[in-house]
């Protein structure tokens, strides 16, 4: 059955509180998510003090300051601090999100961070993404082509090209997989909204030749249909892409090749 | 432990190349329930209070008696699949989902068959 409460070993306990920067007048209170893996200790929340007026605008600056000013331990990923690599998904306010781009404003009162929900964690706010790469490696996620002319460039129409709109700039960085509760109770099996977001990415490009190949891959009660429609990928999305959209044309599609 | 590469692990046994069928179904039957609904609900509601004459005389109109038939059979099926549904995200164990699968299939069938012969067996000693 269904887990509904954390392992033992999973409990979160009350953490260390580490000091206020001496002087500093405009503080936030941080809330972070702490577990080293090889202290055999169970998960803690640690609280940090962080001066707003030495500090940049967004989650990310703040994270880099503890780490830089406060506490070196303090384990995150993060690379581009724009929004396009998605190294630093995590949870945030309840809200799974890219760090870099989720403004201090955008929270009141103590900011709470976690990893990002019902994954493997690796240390502190990294997330074991193994698993979630390999389901997107398996919809194939390139141009299949089973003809060799033309022998140049494959030209696309202007409308054709608009269809990968919303859908090319996912950054893969699993908060809509991670927000959605069939993901957490069957990833094992269902693709999650990333995967299935990037198959239909290829299924819609006109350019591809292995369209049926593709559905019939997908067609598989846990593959595909655990989806129910609830939308938290797309609440979630800090790309403000709509994966449970490109979900539904699937199941459109599915439909379309058999009535 | 099983030593499995991560993609050995995300392909599992393959795609199953069915699922359409039960999600086009359970769209179809909640289409027609939503038209079927009215049609059952209003006089029946009427007839209560009655007593079995008030039953008799409603479903000794074939409207009436097929649109409650239809109503009970198109519900049962629209549980079942539903149900399915619920038991595949929440139920892991496989001997436990068999069983569970089993249990709401004869539920929901029996649910079906029972109401669908009560109206039969009013519609036709009316």
């Amino acid at each position: 059955m269904v887990e509904l409460t954390l392992p033992k070993n999973s409990r979160i306990t009350v953490g260390k509180t580490w000091p206020k920067p001496e002087g500093a007048t405009n503080l936030r209170t941080f809330k972070i998510y702490r577990w080293d893996p090889d202290s055999g200790e169970t998960p803690r929340v640690d609280t940090y003090f962080v001066d707003l007026d030495t500090c940049g605008p967004m989650m990310l600056d703040a994270l880099i300051k503890i780490k830089n000013d406060i506490d070196p331990t303090l384990t995150f990923r993060r690379s581009c601090r724009e929004g396009i690599c998605g190294s630093c998904a995590m949870n945030i306010d309840g809200i799974n999100t890219l760090a870099c781009i989720y403004g201090m404003d955008e929270v009141t009162g103590d900011v709470k961070i976690y990893p990002l929900p019902h994954m493997p964690v690796v240390k502190d706010l990294v997330p074991d993404l193994t698993h979630f790469y390999a389901q997107h490696a398996s919809i194939m996620p390139w141009l299949e082509t089973k003809t060799n002319r033309p022998a140049k460039e494959w030209r696309q129409s202007i409308e054709d090209r608009k269809k990968l709109d919303g859908l090319y700039e996912c950054v893969m960085c699993a908060s809509c997989s991670t927000s959605c509760p069939s993901y957490w109770w069957n990833g094992d099996r269902y693709l999650g909204p990333a995967a299935l977001l990037h198959a239909y990415r290829w299924i819609i490009d006109s350019r591809d030749e292995a369209t049926g190949q593709r559905l019939d891959e997908l067609e598989d009660p846990f593959k595909l249909y655990r989806c129910h429609t609830i939308m938290n990928c797309t609440r979630t999305c800090p790309k403000g892409l709509n994966p449970a959209k490109s979900i539904a044309e699937i199941k459109k599609m599915m439909v379309e090749r058999r009535v | 432990m099983r030593y499995l590469t991560d993609r050995q692990r995300v392909e599992g046994l393959g795609s199953a190349k069915e699922g359409v069928g039960h999600w086009w179904t359970h769209r179809i039957t909640s289409v027609a329930l939503v038209i079927l609904t009215p049609f059952f609900v209003f006089p029946y509601a009427n007839a209560i209070g009655h007593g079995a004459e008030g039953l008799q005389a409603l479903y000794a109109s074939p409207f009436h008696a097929i649109v409650g038939v239809l109503f009970v059979l198109v519900t049962a099926h629209h549980l079942m699949q539903g149900l399915q549904v619920v038991i595949e995200d929440y139920v892991h164990n496989t001997l436990q989902r068999t069983v569970a699968m089993l249990a709401n299939t004869l539920f929901c069938g029996a649910v079906g068959i029972a109401g669908a012969f009560a109206i039969l067996k009013i519609a036709f000693t009316a």
